[in-house]
């Protein structure tokens, strides 16, 4: 690079000593948790809270044979399937909207989509008891009107949970899918329609395609933070609708099994981990790092 | 943009509008629905609204628990953002205008707290705390934070400085500046915006965190959200309505303050500079 080259000034001394702080946080808290939750795989549970160094594949013979993690494991990735794909058809309108709108106050819109990550996550989610609740807006508005006569069960259900976590994903999407748009080349629009195109067509031949790198990384998003989700089911789902992640929370904090809890984060680790490296084996880690960016 | 000129691209246009705002309804309703609530007369949290009241809010002011939860966030939090907003900016500084060994590692390494589970962190970070025998302090918790917030600040920072010249660094440099001064009188003010959006940023990550913070506190520590998962498990008390009315001013007013003062800031600034444009 020419421009290293001019810019020796610049030593990389200096630069390690810059990095460092960051380098060491992420040594500490990130990878040395991981492998240590990797170590603790092998060790044997003796009773709660306690458990000894002498290595054994229990925990993994337990988890690979016992159906009961396998049905949470299934239950998990399908919900966090199926909420991604909720979100990206319901994302993609907003951000090709705020994209193609020629209204003036078009930051107002984007603000607005920045506006629901300053408010808590337990609070947006909480907040949909009051409208799928027994005495939540939905039920009593019905009831009044007369449409029915008991109170319909919304909440405590799956369907809850996923439009819970649909309801806090959706602002990753919409980002990911408009800065993709953003960086389209509009005339190729306006040419495609010049040779003939039908504004359909134009939509299905170019901009669909070229908003497909922010399409993924919204998906991939959507589903890694959905499955890995524990206060949505937690507030949202009834006891059946407990998703990997209040299983770990369980074994750990409830039974204080620690290696079977190291054990099974480790597995989410790893199916998650699966899924991010065939996505960025095809799109690279760019489109993520715009779409958290903003 | 040409509005679509055919029948079909109005019609796509018109459903493509009307999604959009059901999908901002959809997005900020529950919320209002919250804040209404929270003028409820009635004792329960639900619908429908029997009158209006501020009785909840005097009760939230003298709930000593939720005072102590509040207080607590407030000063993690804010540790949280300036050592977050220190450490990020460095680090932004590095992967963007050095070159060493290991940076692509650190700026793989540096995103992944954003992207791997906050319940996997918070049991990895746990089980290297058991392993070493140490026991579960703020310190621990202020740290789990940081790391937390770490991505999003180095994102912020890094996407400003790519848009900030070298020229002026060099000019700097060339004219006899050492690198402290030039960090410091030019590139950290040009870097302002994406300072503040960082701190303001790592604040709400941290006054907001749940998942993992269930995990790292301390026996006997609450902060805001953990106290108000704990309220939620007896039951939907107008009071948690109040409460949630409350967080949403504080944590949507302080970002949109600061935005505003930024622009303020900059507006002066550019008032006072003599006009450089050609």
């Amino acid at each position: 690079m020419a421009a290293a080259q001019s810019w020796s000034i610049y030593d990389r001394r200096l630069a390690w000593a810059l990095a460092a702080p960051a380098a060491i946080l992420l040594a500490v808290l990130l990878v040395a948790p991981v492998l240590m939750m990797a170590v603790y795989t092998f060790y044997t549970f003796v009773t709660a809270g306690v458990e000894s160094a002498t290595l054994t594949l229990d925990n993994w013979k337990e988890f690979l044979t016992d159906s009961y993690y396998h049905g949470f494991l299934w239950k998990t990735m399908r919900v966090g399937a199926i909420t991604a794909i909720v979100s990206a058809v319901l994302g993609y309108f907003p951000a090709y909207f705020i994209w193609a709108t020629t209204f003036r106050h078009k930051w107002l819109l984007l603000l607005l989509l920045i506006v629901p990550f300053w408010i808590s996550f337990t609070i947006r989610t909480f907040s949909w008891i009051h409208i799928l609740g027994e005495q939540g807006l939905i039920n009593v508005t019905l009831l009044k009107l007369g449409v029915i006569d008991q109170p319909l069960t919304m909440l405590y259900t799956e369907g809850a949970v996923i439009m819970g976590l649909t309801h806090f994903l959706l602002p990753y999407m919409i980002l990911n899918v408009y800065v993709s748009l953003e960086s389209i080349d509009r005339t190729l629009i306006s040419a495609a329609q010049s040779m003939g195109c039908t504004s359909a067509q134009a939509f299905r031949e170019v901009t669909l395609p070229l908003s497909l790198p922010g399409l993924a990384a919204g998906l991939l998003l959507c589903f890694v933070l959905a499955a890995g989700s524990y206060v949505t089911p937690q507030l949202l789902g009834s006891g059946r609708d407990a998703l990997f992640g209040n299983l770990i929370y369980d074994t750990i904090m409830g039974e204080l099994n620690w290696p079977m809890g190291a054990t099974l984060s480790i597995v989410l680790f790893v199916v998650l981990g699966f899924f991010a490296a065939i996505y960025t084996r095809y799109m690279g880690m760019s489109q993520i790092v715009k779409g958290l960016g903003g | 943009m040409t509005a679509p000129r055919d029948r079909e691209g109005r019609l796509a246009w018109r459903l493509t509008g009307f999604v959009t705002l059901c999908v901002y309804i959809f997005m900020f309703a529950p919320i209002l629905a919250t804040v209404i609530l929270s003028f409820n007369a009635s004792m329960f949290g639900g619908f429908p609204m029997t009158g209006f009241s501020l009785q909840w809010y005097g009760k939230l002011l003298a709930n000593e628990q939720v005072l102590t939860a509040f207080r607590t966030s407030l000063w993690i939090a804010v540790v949280t953002a300036i050592v977050t907003t220190a450490i990020g900016l460095v680090t932004a500084f590095a992967l963007v205008r050095f070159e060493f060994p290991g940076k692509q590692v650190l700026g793989t390494l540096v995103i992944l707290p954003a992207l791997v589970p906050e319940t996997i962190l918070g049991v990895g970070l746990l089980v290297l705390i058991k392993a070493v025998d140490q026991p579960r302090t703020m310190v621990l918790l202020i740290l789990g934070h940081i790391l937390l917030a770490l991505p999003y600040v180095v994102l912020i920072a890094q996407a400003r400085m790519v848009g900030i010249r070298r020229v002026y660094e060099e000019a700097a440099l060339s004219l006899g500046a050492s690198r402290r001064q030039t960090f410091g009188e030019v590139t950290l003010p040009l870097l302002l915006p994406a300072v503040v959006a960082g701190a303001l940023l790592a604040f709400t990550i941290s006054f907001d965190n749940t998942s993992a913070s269930l995990f790292w506190r301390p026996a006997g520590v609450e902060t805001m959200p953990t106290q108000i998962l704990s309220m939620l498990k007896i039951s939907i008390s107008p009071e948690i309505n109040a409460l949630g009315t409350v967080m949403v001013v504080v944590t949507v007013g302080i970002p949109l303050i600061g935005g505003l003062i930024l622009q303020g800031l900059t507006r002066l600034r550019r008032r006072n500079e003599p006009k450089e444009e050609v």
